[in-house]
C-alpha cells in the first residue's frame, strides 16, 4: 500500500540521487515538516513543546554518535564529554567575548571536533571493548579537566550563566520560541547525516565497519577516515551540548557526566545502529517515553493509590516498565526500532494481498 | 496478521495516553506545589524519605484543614538525578498550575535557575546549590532556607575551634571532599577562615564515586597529621570515609560531616553505630522522633487506618522533609494573610517566603530558629552538631551561627562579580 516503487523509473542521475526518489516520500516528508512546523507548536501546551525540544536536542547528539558507532563501528563512551567541550567552548565565547549564538554554535562544535580528534587516536590502534575503555578515559578525563580548571568552568561552582539567544533582535525565551531554535537544528543535523552517509564520506565509513582490512586494501586510509568520524561525531556532539546549554540558560558540566553518554549509547542501539531514522526513534523513546509511562501509571494508579504513594510507586513504575520495554523490543527485533519500522513497513506494501 | 494486531495496539495505546494528557485546572482555594525528587538515581538514600516526609507534613497540614482554608496539592516528580527530565518536570508543574517548586539536586536547580526566575516561581534548595544564592537581591526566587555550604564550612570550623580549646593557630584541619563543584565551593571560604585563624589548611579531593578513598585517608592521619577532619561527602561515600578512618585508628571524634554526610543510613552502611562512636555530624534540622510533629504525623497515619512509613525510623533526612514542608506551610500562610485570598501567585510566594519567621509551633527543636528576609534567603545559616554517643545520636551543640561576617562578606563578593 505504502512505498510501492512500481512505475517509478529514474531517468536522469538526479532523479537517482534525489534524497526522496519516490513520489510518496516527498509528500510524507513535506506533511512531517508542516506537521511539525505549523501544526504543534500552535495546538500543543507548552508543557509538550518542552518534551519536544528535548527530543529535538537528543536527536541531533543521537545522530552524531550514530555516524560513530552505528555507522564507522567505533565505540564511544565520551559523547557526553565532548557535549560539555562544545558546551564550555560555546559559553565562555557568550560571556566573555559577548558573540552571538550563529558564531558560538558552530564554534563549540568545531571545538568538539577538534577534541574528539584526538581523542579518536588511539581508535587505529585499538578496536571494540579496549576502545570503549579508552573513550571512557577520556570521558573522565575531559570532566576533571572541566572541574579543575577555572578558566574554563568559570569558578568552583563550574557553571556559567549564558544570555538567552536572540534572532533579529527578538530574545528566544519561552518554549515556544526555543522549540522552532531546536527544530531548526535537529533538521538542520538530519539532512547533513543523511547526506554524510550516502556520500563517498559515509561507504568509507560503512567499509571500514564491515571489514576494515578490506577497506584499506580497495584504498581507503582508515586512519584519516577514522579521525573523521570521530571528529563529525564530535562535531554533533559539540553542538548538541550548545544547544543544551542555550536551552537550559547555564553550562553546567555535571548535565553531561557518564550516564548521559550511556543514555545517547542506549538511543542509537535501540533505535537501530547505522540508521538515520533509528536515532530519531531512539531519541524519541529514551526522552518521552519515561514520561509516557509516567503519565500512564499517574493517570491508572490513581484509581489505587492515594497521592503521596502514588509519588513512590510512579518513580519505581516507570524504571521498571521502561527497562522491561526496552528488553521486549531488543528481543523482537534486535536491529533496533528502525528494522522494527521497516518490518511493518514491508508488511504494508503487499498488504492486503500478501502472500 | 500478528504484526498488524501489534500496530493496532501501538496506536490504541498512543491515542490512550493522549486523551488522558488533559489539563487539569488548578482550583482557587488550593495550592499546587511541583516537588522535584530522586527516588531511584544515586541520590536515593535521601530522596526516599525526605519525599515521603514532605508528603507525610503536607497530609498532617491538609488533615488539620490546610493553610488559611486553603488546600495543599503536591505533585512529585522523580527525576533520577538527571538533568532533562527536571526541565520537563518543571515545565509539568507549570502546566499544571504550580505556584512553587522544592528542587531537589545541585545539577537540577542549576540546569533551571534561569527558569525560576523567567517564570517568577519560588523555589527552595536546603542543603543544596549554589551558596552565593543565600543573596535574596542577586537570587530573587531561590530560597536555600538552610544552611548554605558556605554557612555548614563556617558552622564546621567554629564547632572544631570550640573542641580544640578555642583557639586554631598553628592546627592541621584536613579537608576531605568529594570532587565536584558542591565540594569544591567551600575550599575558599575555608581558605579564608584559615588565613583569620591562623591553621594550616590541607584538601583532599575523592573522585567520583566516591568509594575509594584508603590514599586519602592515609594521606591525612599518617603523614598530614590532622588534628581534625571536615568531611563533606554524598550519597555512599561518608560510610567509606567512616570506614577508612576507623581502619587507620584516627578517632572518629575528630571528624566533623557536613549535612549531607551524617543520616542515619550512612552510619548503618558503615556498620552500625557502634563502629562510628564519636563522629560528628552537621545538621540543619533536629534528628530523633522526640518532637511533637512527628507524633501528631504517626496520629494522622493510624486515624487514617495506615502503619507509618518505614521512611520514619531515618530521623535525619526525615526531620529534614518535614522542615521542609513547614517553611513552605509558613510561606503559605504569609501569602494568604499578605493578600488576603484569592489566587496566590509566584510572586506572592516570594514575598511569603521572605516574610517566614515564625514556624508552625509542633516543630519546637526541630527546626532551626531561621528568619527569612528580602535580603538573607538563608535565614541565618544555623547549625546543630550531633554526635554518635552509645548508639545513637546525641546532641553536641544548640543552634549556632559559624563565622557568619566571613560568611556574608563572601556571598557579597561571589555576587559582585
Amino acid at each position: 500500500m505504502l512505498y510501492r516503487e512500481a512505475g517509478n523509473y529514474k531517468t536522469t542521475y538526479a532523479k537517482d540521487m534525489a534524497l526522496f526518489p519516490l513520489p510518496l516520500t516527498r509528500w510524507v516528508a513535506a506533511a512531517l515538516l508542516v506537521l511539525f512546523v505549523a501544526i504543534v507548536p500552535t495546538v500543543l501546551h507548552e508543557y509538550y513543546l518542552s518534551i519536544f525540544n528535548l527530543i529535538f536536542i537528543a536527536v541531533v547528539g543521537a545522530l552524531g554518535l550514530n555516524i560513530l558507532v552505528g555507522y564507522t563501528g567505533q565505540i564511544s563512551i565520551g559523547h557526553a564529554a565532548f557535549m560539555s567541550v562544545g558546551a564550555y567552548t560555546a559559553a565562555n565565547l557568550a560571556v566573555k567575548l559577548d558573540l552571538p549564538f550563529w558564531i558560538t554554535l558552530p564554534a563549540g562544535g568545531l571545538m568538539a571536533a577538534f577534541v574528539g580528534a584526538i581523542v579518536g587516536i588511539p581508535s587505529l590502534r585499538i578496536k571494540g571493548t579496549y576502545l570503549a575503555i579508552a573513550t571512557l578515559a577520556s570521558q573522565l578525563i575531559i570532566e576533571w579537566i572541566i572541574n579543575h580548571t577555572p578558566a574554563i568552568s568559570g569558578g568552583a561552582s563550574a557553571s556559567i550563566q549564558v544570555p538567552r539567544p536572540v534572532v533579529f533582535g527578538h530574545e528566544l525565551k519561552s518554549q515556544l520560541d526555543l522549540y522552532f531554535f531546536t527544530l531548526f537544528f535537529a533538521i538542520l543535523a538530519l539532512i547533513a547525516t543523511v547526506n554524510i552517509v550516502r556520500s563517498r564520506l559515509g561507504r568509507a565509513f560503512i567499509a571500514i565497519r564491515d571489514q576494515d582490512i578490506a577497506a584499506e586494501i580497495i584504498g581507503i586510509n582508515i586512519f584519516r577516515y577514522k579521525l573523521i568520524a570521530f571528529a563529525i561525531s564530535s562535531f554533533f556532539a559539540g553542538v548538541c551540548g550548545v544547544l543544551y546549554t542555550y536551552y537550559f540558560g547555564i553550562a553546567n558540566y555535571e548535565a553531561y557526566q557518564i550516564v548521559v553518554s550511556i543514555d545517547y549509547l542506549a538511543m542509537v542501539i535501540i533505535g537501530g545502529l547505522g540508521s538515520v531514522f533509528g536515532s530519531v526513534l531512539g531519541a524519541i523513546f529514551v526522552t518521552a517515553l519515561p514520561i509516557v509511562i509516567r503519565l500512564l501509571v499517574e493517570a491508572f494508579g490513581g484509581f489505587i493509590w492515594d497521592t503521596a504513594a502514588l509519588s513512590a510507586v510512579a518513580a519505581s513504575m516507570r524504571l521498571v516498565i521502561f527497562g522491561a520495554l526496552i528488553i521486549f523490543f531488543l528481543v523482537v527485533e534486535p536491529e533496533g526500532l528502525a528494522r522494527l519500522w521497516r518490518n511493518i513497513r514491508n508488511y504494508f506494501r503487499t498488504w492486503p494481498f500478501s502472500y | 496478521m500478528k504484526l498488524a494486531k501489534t500496530v493496532w495496539l501501538g496506536s490504541a495505546l498512543a491515542a490512550a495516553t493522549i486523551g488522558l494528557a488533559a489539563p487539569a485546572f488548578a482550583q482557587d482555594k488550593e495550592i499546587v506545589i511541583g516537588a522535584q525528587c530522586d527516588r531511584t538515581g544515586p541520590t536515593q538514600i535521601v530522596g526516599t524519605v525526605l519525599c515521603p516526609a514532605y508528603h507525610d507534613y503536607m497530609g498532617l497540614v491538609n488533615s488539620r484543614g490546610g493553610v488559611e482554608g486553603y488546600k495543599i496539592k503536591v505533585i512529585e516528580i522523580d527525576h533520577e538525578y538527571k538533568v532533562p527530565p527536571a526541565i520537563e518536570a518543571h515545565e509539568r508543574f507549570k502546566k499544571e498550575g504550580a505556584v512553587m517548586t522544592s528542587a531537589f539536586g545541585t545539577p537540577q536547580l542549576i540546569a533551571l535557575l534561569k527558569k525560576f526566575e523567567e517564570d517568577k516561581m519560588p523555589v527552595t534548595s536546603p542543603g543544596i546549590g549554589s551558596s552565593a544564592a543565600a543573596d535574596g537581591k542577586k537570587y530573587p526566587y531561590v530560597f536555600p532556607i538552610a544552611a548554605t555550604y558556605w554557612s555548614q564550612a563556617g558552622g564546621a570550623m567554629k564547632f572544631v575551634k570550640d573542641k580544640l580549646g578555642g583557639n586554631l593557630k598553628g592546627k592541621k584541619i584536613a579537608y576531605i571532599f568529594f570532587d565536584n563543584p558542591a565540594g569544591r565551593e567551600l575550599i575558599p571560604l575555608l581558605e579564608e577562615i584559615g588565613k583569620l585563624e591562623g591553621f594550616e589548611l590541607r584538601t583532599f579531593g575523592v573522585p567520583s564515586p566516591g568509594i575509594e578513598m584508603a590514599a586519602q585517608v592515609l594521606d591525612i592521619t599518617s603523614r598530614f597529621k590532622a588534628d581534625f577532619v571536615v568531611a563533606h561527602l554524598f550519597g555512599r561515600a561518608p560510610s567509606v570515609a567512616i570506614k577508612e578512618f576507623k581502619s587507620k585508628s584516627y578517632p572518629l571524634s575528630k571528624v566533623i560531616g557536613l549535612v549531607w554526610a551524617g543520616a542515619e543510613a550512612d552510619i548503618v552502611a558503615a556498620g552500625g553505630f557502634g563502629i562510628a562512636e564519636g563522629y560528628n555530624t552537621l545538621q540543619y534540622a533536629g534528628v530523633g522522633s522526640d518532637f511533637k510533629v512527628i507524633k501528631d504525623i504517626i496520629a494522622m497515619h493510624k486515624a487514617q487506618g495506615r502503619t507509618p512509613g518505614k521512611e520514619m525510623e531515618s530521623t535525619v533526612t526525615y526531620n529534614r522533609g518535614v522542615y521542609q514542608g513547614a517553611v513552605h506551610v509558613a510561606a503559605i500562610a504569609n501569602a494568604i494573610k499578605a493578600k488576603g485570598g484569592g489566587k496566590i501567585t509566584g510572586e506572592d510566594l516570594r514575598k511569603g517566603f521572605e516574610s517566614v519567621t515564625t514556624l508552625d509551633p509542633s516543630l519546637d527543636g526541630l527546626a532551626p530558629p531561621l528568619k527569612l528576609s528580602a535580603e538573607d534567603h538563608e535565614g541565618g545559616g544555623w547549625v546543630q552538631v550531633w554526635s554518635v554517643k552509645g548508639g545513637k545520636f546525641v546532641k553536641s551543640s544548640e543552634w549556632f551561627q559559624g563565622y557568619r561576617d566571613v560568611v556574608k562578606k563572601h556571598v557579597e563578593t561571589e555576587n559582585k562579580k
